[in-house]
């Protein structure tokens, strides 16, 4: 069973369900992905295995104990960092108290975790001072991230960290995320560039209309001339 | 020399009144905009709860000097001060209790808490009146008038025109300072300052981050009925105590958070400063300084006065429409109404 899995979820927003025993998962220290197409319900699996969303059906479970009917507070304190897709900076707060808030609920002093944070994204550092809404994209990601290392997470949750960067900025942002990995916390997360993503994936899952169509390795899936052709074009 | 007096006359009726005026202003819009970035709706109740605080602070002040207690130089008023915050924070505190809260769980419009907060707007006003009543109370009348007179003035400099500066008038500018000093340390310094920006700017985020919602409520009522009291008690020092003014005052106020971008503390005072002085420049009658600064008999007949002090309310209104047209997040970039 994986370190953390959401399992056979259903559940929406309304009295339509959008997910329909949907399954998302990751193993410590490895990096899974989940892809599909605009509006398959990405953001709302990632919202439901962070407790954002009441489910009508499945477990969510982190290292073997079922946190389902916990809060998403209450799933920060158990070890589970979440980047939403958008809005997830304080704009008009520098980039500094943004790191601070993210560092909210911990007891302990927290400045040895803000400059490991500093050390992987240098650039933070630089404009620590800086409010993060006037930031550029990449480095308003950084901030998110960085805010969600704050409260040492075992397992990261990313949806859509490199939306609306520049290619380059995006392989960074990627090398980055690939050596949180490797400090061994889990990373899930969703990703628009579907590609790249599945190529530094250990684990993929392909989701279209809330279900989850195919799921694999990140390698099978990229040479699965199914997926290929239907998600990755051609 | 001409210069000189031309001066000092527009110091002593628009600079100085000014001032004082703007720093009321700032004080009632902070709670406004204080109010309106955490609980996310335009209070109407604020005016009253001004008038509440200040009541409470006159009958304190009536007991402190029943006592035979006074404050030296300085009104008794100020002794009584917290006394008054206590009573009208508890008022708020009740009230978010009574009414709010209900509505906060149910997850109501902004709207539906606005219309509620006129409902409560009625109640504290008929609470206040039916304590101390309807009549004019003056305040500030025991400690020193003048810090310096208009004729003290006139000998030091000697000019022909005096500036007098009332105690209420200085006590006014540097209790804003303070509190305005002691808000902005607090929201910028303090975690618990700190977590109520990050509530105000982004509410999912900051709950994700461990914030809890009703512990920031508490906060931004508490900080806004201290607001309030001081606020109210400045401009009742200034001017005198009837019940009914504090509802008037409630529409420059908004103006005030609104032009400087609701939400936004820095707005706030800015936003009090530009209506106070957009009032009293428009309804100011220039023609004794004219005749200072122009020779002879190029001076106009009238009183050379944009608009009648009747008409003051006005401006703010129209200040307020411009913001809303031509940039509704205001100055400093608050939320868009
Ligand atoms: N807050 C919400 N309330 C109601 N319906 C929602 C809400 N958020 C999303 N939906 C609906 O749920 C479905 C899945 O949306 P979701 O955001 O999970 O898709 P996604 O895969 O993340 O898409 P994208 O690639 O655009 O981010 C869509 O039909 C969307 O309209
Ligand atoms: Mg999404």
């Amino acid at each position: 069973m994986s370190f953390l899995l959401g399992k056979d979820m259903t559940g929406g927003y309304g009295a339509a369900d959008i997910l329909h025993a949907c399954t998302i998962g990751v193993e410590r220290g490895e990096i899974a992905v989940v892809v599909g197409p605009n509006g398959a319900g990405k953001s709302t699996a990632m919202k439901a295995v962070f407790g954002m969303l009441e489910l009508r059906s499945g477990q969510v479970t982190m290292d073997g104990e079922d946190i389902t009917s916990l809060s998403p507070q209450a799933r920060v304190q158990k070890g589970m960092g979440f980047v939403p897709q958008t809005n997830n900076v304080f704009r008009s707060m520098s980039v500094e108290e943004n790191l601070e808030m993210g560092a909210f609920i911990r007891t302990d002093d927290p400045s040895g975790t803000m400059a490991q944070v500093f050390d992987l994204f240098p650039i933070l550092k630089q404009k620590r001072n800086q409010p993060a809404g006037e930031l550029s994209g990449g480095q308003r990601q950084q901030v998110a991230v960085g805010r969600a290392l704050m409260t040492q997470p075992k397992v990261l949750m990313l949806d859509e960290p490199t939306a609306g960067v520049s290619p380059i900025v995006m392989d960074e942002l990627f090398d980055r995320i690939i050596e949180i990995a490797r400090s061994g916390i889990a990373i899930l997360m969703v990703e628009q560039n579907a590609k790249q993503a599945l190529n530094i994936a250990d684990k993929g899952y392909v989701l279209a209309q809330g279900a989850n169509l195919y799921t694999d390795t990140g390698e099978a899936l990229l040479n699965d001339p199914d997926v290929r052709k239907a998600f990755l074009g051609g | 020399m001409e210069i000189m007096n031309a001066l000092a006359l527009l110091s002593n009726y628009l600079v100085v009144p000014a001032l004082a005026y703007g720093s009321q202003l700032a004080l009632g819009a902070l709670g406004v905009t204080l109010v309106y970035g955490i609980l996310r709706f335009s209070n109407f109740a604020h005016g009253e709860l001004m008038a509440f605080g200040t009541m409470a602070v006159i009958l304190m002040t009536w007991f402190l000097q029943a006592q035979g207690i006074s404050f030296g130089a300085l009104p008794t008023e100020l002794l009584a001060l917290p006394v008054g915050i206590l009573a009208t924070v508890v008022l708020a505190l009740g009230t978010d209790r009574v009414v709010y809260r209900f509505h906060r769980s149910k997850k109501s419009q902004p709207v539906i808490f606005l219309i509620a907060s006129l409902a409560v707007m009625f109640f504290y006003s008929g609470l206040t009146r039916f304590i101390i009543g309807t009549a004019d109370r003056n305040m500030g009348d025991d400690g020193a008038r003048f810090i310096f007179t208009a004729r003290e003035f006139k000998e030091w400099s000697g000019l022909d025109e005096g500036i007098a500066l009332r105690t209420t008038q200085g006590i006014t500018v540097v209790v804003t300072l303070v509190c305005v000093v002691a808000l902005f340390w607090f929201l910028n310094r303090t975690r618990a300052g700190k977590s109520m920006r990050a509530y105000s700017d982004n509410e999912d985020l900051a709950l994700l981050s461990g914030v809890n919602p009703e512990r920031v409520v508490l906060i931004a009522w508490i900080l806004a009925a201290a607001l309030a009291t001081v606020a109210g008690t400045m401009y009742g020092l200034d001017k005198t105590f009837k019940p009914f003014i504090y509802l008037q005052l409630l529409l420059p106020i908004f103006a005030s958070a609104i032009v400087g971008g609701l939400g936004s503390p820095v707005g706030a005072v800015a936003g009090g400063f530009v209506i106070a002085f957009s009032e009293i420049t428009v309804t100011f009658a220039y023609k004794r300084v004219l005749t200072y600064i122009m020779p002879g008999d190029n001076v106009p007949d009238g009183l050379v006065q944009l608009l009648s002090t009747e008409y003051k309310f006005a401006v703010s209104f129209v200040i307020l429409v411009v913001v809303l047209l031509v940039r509704p997040t205001g100055i400093f970039k608050g939320q868009s109404v």
